[in-house]
């Protein structure tokens, strides 16, 4: 609000103030005031892939010790060999069989529970949605503690069925704010105008509601699979002797982390880029198709 | 990620279909549709916090079975010997929460401002470490933060340290095994949960009311602090609290970056629940901690007067 009129034309592009020509005079000092935010936002983008790119590189090093905490020489042995580590496969075999499982479980009834709250109105809306928010407001130990507490109790072996118990748990509520932020967005006079045209309410939730809510239910799938993958917290309360991926690799931190271990890391990196890519693509030729 | 979604949605809840009069078996639809999955949450997550809550008041030991003696004691034990692994989570929770907001700001508003068509590439890279192995990429923070390493070398080089020493953040000339670290970690793995709600509503934000502001001779400080963060709130918010809640309750940042002096109550529980096997303490800290963040997100909610948000 201090700026003066005398520099009113240049307002839009660099700051009028009076002090403006003093600090902005030197031309370097000008570009990067101007870009401060962009370059502050690239160095926090730097600080996020950082050790994504220290996995990668790791992934190639042939280590001295059990620890792969130090560059030694260059080799491709681990990416020759990704399995030659005793258990590892196995566990991520296990940890993508649950998080298939979990991401069923809790994508078909969170998807229940958000079309329930999004298209109906009953006495119970108002509790149904705190239950919803309260395991993602929750710190993740204290649902864990008390989740095996609840199995310890019952006399319930500790083992699959557990960890896929927890992770459905933990992943419904995010599933169900996915799905209901996408139905509550869509127009509900599309399927008044389905209905108008003498479909049948069966065929109005195939035809209309169900391909427009289809993007919220995918984005909950995904979101839960990556969830499930990856949870280490609840698993490690809940899962006795039964080693998921997670697992593994916070045992080999003490035991000494196989470079096979950077190799996995950047693999499922170099997925996910590929799937989203992907997912981009399909989406903007849809787009570019529905317009055409 | 998802949880700001919220604040709209919410608000349009008043133009959900209204109650009309329907035949009783098309007015049970939404219970036959919510039973399933509401059932799953009531049975695996409301009743064992129930469960826990009996035992965080029994007594016995693991040979002799444990039974429900009111021994609200526990919970005065746990505080006095815990307490400063509290305040310690609270605190670098906190911490962290600040400089996820810090960081996270300018990397959302390039994203929904300035990136333009790289906007999609920015976005995979903040997406993709969710896809990643976490763990991981926590453990890849023990090599770049080496003792004989690139970055604390040049921490040294430029005296950093030392004034970092001076905070009481690290000690001598290493940054593992040391409150920075963990904080270093903690704010690491928390980021994209700061990033992704304060991106949602920062590209809500109309870019005219930008111009808007120019035109009216606001300098872009003043655009910022007068336009945009205040539109932005509910952003900041959920994020914060997103980052905040489970900061507090992490172990792994401070097992694998940090050393027995930087414990935090995660660690504690885990380790009664685990190891020395005492399930009512580890209830009952469970129990504290639960309740004091309730007791702060609720606080803070009031405070910051986005009510809607829950």
């Amino acid at each position: 609000m201090a700026a003066t009129d005398t520099t009113a034309q240049g307002a839009a592009t660099t700051p009028p103030a009076p002090r403006a020509p003093r600090r902005g005079s030197v031309p370097g000092l000008r570009w990067l005031r101007r870009h401060l935010v962009t370059l502050a936002g690239l160095a926090t983008l730097a600080y996020l892939v950082l050790p994504n790119v220290v996995v990668l590189v790791f992934s190639f090093n042939k280590p001295n010790g059990r620890f792969n905490y130090q560059w030694t020489r260059f080799s491709t042995d681990a990416w020759t060999d990704p399995c030659g580590v005793a258990d590892m496969c196995g566990s991520l075999a296990l940890s993508l069989e649950i998080a298939v499982w979990a991401t069923v479980g809790a994508t078909v009834l969170g998807t229940m529970i958000a079309f329930a709250l999004a298209r109906y109105r009953f006495r119970a809306r108002a509790g149904v949605n705190t239950l919803i928010f309260l395991p993602m407001a929750m710190p993740e130990v204290v649902m864990a503690a008390s989740l095996a507490t609840l199995f310890l109790n019952m006399g319930i072996q500790f083992g699959f069925w557990t960890i896929l118990i927890a992770h459905i748990m933990f992943c419904l509520s995010f599933v169900v704010t996915a799905v209901k932020a996408r139905v509550m967005s869509m127009d509900p006079r599309l399927e008044q105008a389905a209905q108008d045209l003498y479909a049948t309410p069966v065929q109005t939730f195939l035809r209309v509601t169900l391909p427009i809510a289809a993007p919220g239910i995918a984005a909950g799938a995904l979101l839960s699979f990556a969830l499930s993958f990856d949870d280490f917290i609840i698993t490690n309360f809940n899962a006795g002797s039964t080693v998921t991926f997670p697992m593994f690799v916070w045992g080999s931190a003490q035991r000494g982390t196989p470079v096979q271990i950077n190799v996995i890391g950047t693999a499922m990196f170099l997925v996910a880029v590929v799937c989203v890519l992907v997912g981009q693509l399909v989406g903007a030729r849809r787009k570019h198709s529905k317009r055409s | 990620m998802t949880a700001t979604a919220a604040p709209p949605e919410e608000r349009a809840e008043d133009g959900a279909p209204p109650l009309r009069r329907t035949p009783t078996r098309k007015r049970l639809i939404p219970y036959w549709l919510l039973l399933p999955g509401i059932l799953w949450l009531v049975v695996f997550f409301a009743a064992p916090l129930v469960y826990q809550a009996s035992t965080s008041l029994q007594t016995g030991s693991l040979e002799e079975g444990f039974k429900l003696t009111w021994h609200f004691v526990t919970y005065w034990d746990a505080l006095a010997e815990y307490w400063p692994q509290f305040v310690r989570s609270v605190g670098y929770a906190a911490v962290a929460t600040a400089l996820c907001l810090l960081l996270g700001y300018p990397l959302a508003y390039l994203i929904a401002f300035k990136a333009g068509r790289w906007r999609n590439v920015v976005m995979i890279l903040v997406i993709a470490p969710f896809f990643t192995s976490f763990l991981i990429r926590t453990l890849a923070w023990k090599t770049i933060l080496a003792d004989g390493g690139p970055v604390v070398g040049t921490l040294n080089a430029l005296h950093i340290l030392d004034i970092t020493n001076a905070l009481g953040l690290t000690e001598g000339h290493r940054v593992l095994a040391t409150p920075l670290a963990v904080v270093c970690g903690l704010t690491y793995n928390f980021l994209p949960f700061m990033v992704l709600p304060l991106y949602t509503s920062l590209e809500r934000i109309d870019p005219r009311l930008h111009e808007a502001a120019g035109d009216l001779y606001a300098r872009p400080a003043t655009t910022f602090r007068r336009v945009t963060f205040p539109l932005s709130m509910p952003g900041v918010v959920a994020g914060t609290l997103l980052t905040f809640i489970p900061a507090a309750g992490d172990y792994i940042n401070a097992e694998l970056l940090g050393s027995t002096d930087q414990k935090m109550i995660g660690n504690v529980i885990q380790s009664q629940f685990l190891r020395v096997l005492d399930y009512p303490t580890a209830a009952a800290l469970s129990f504290i901690l639960m309740a004091a963040i309730l007791a702060m997100v609720t606080l803070y909610i009031r405070k910051s007067g986005t009510e809607d948000l829950v």
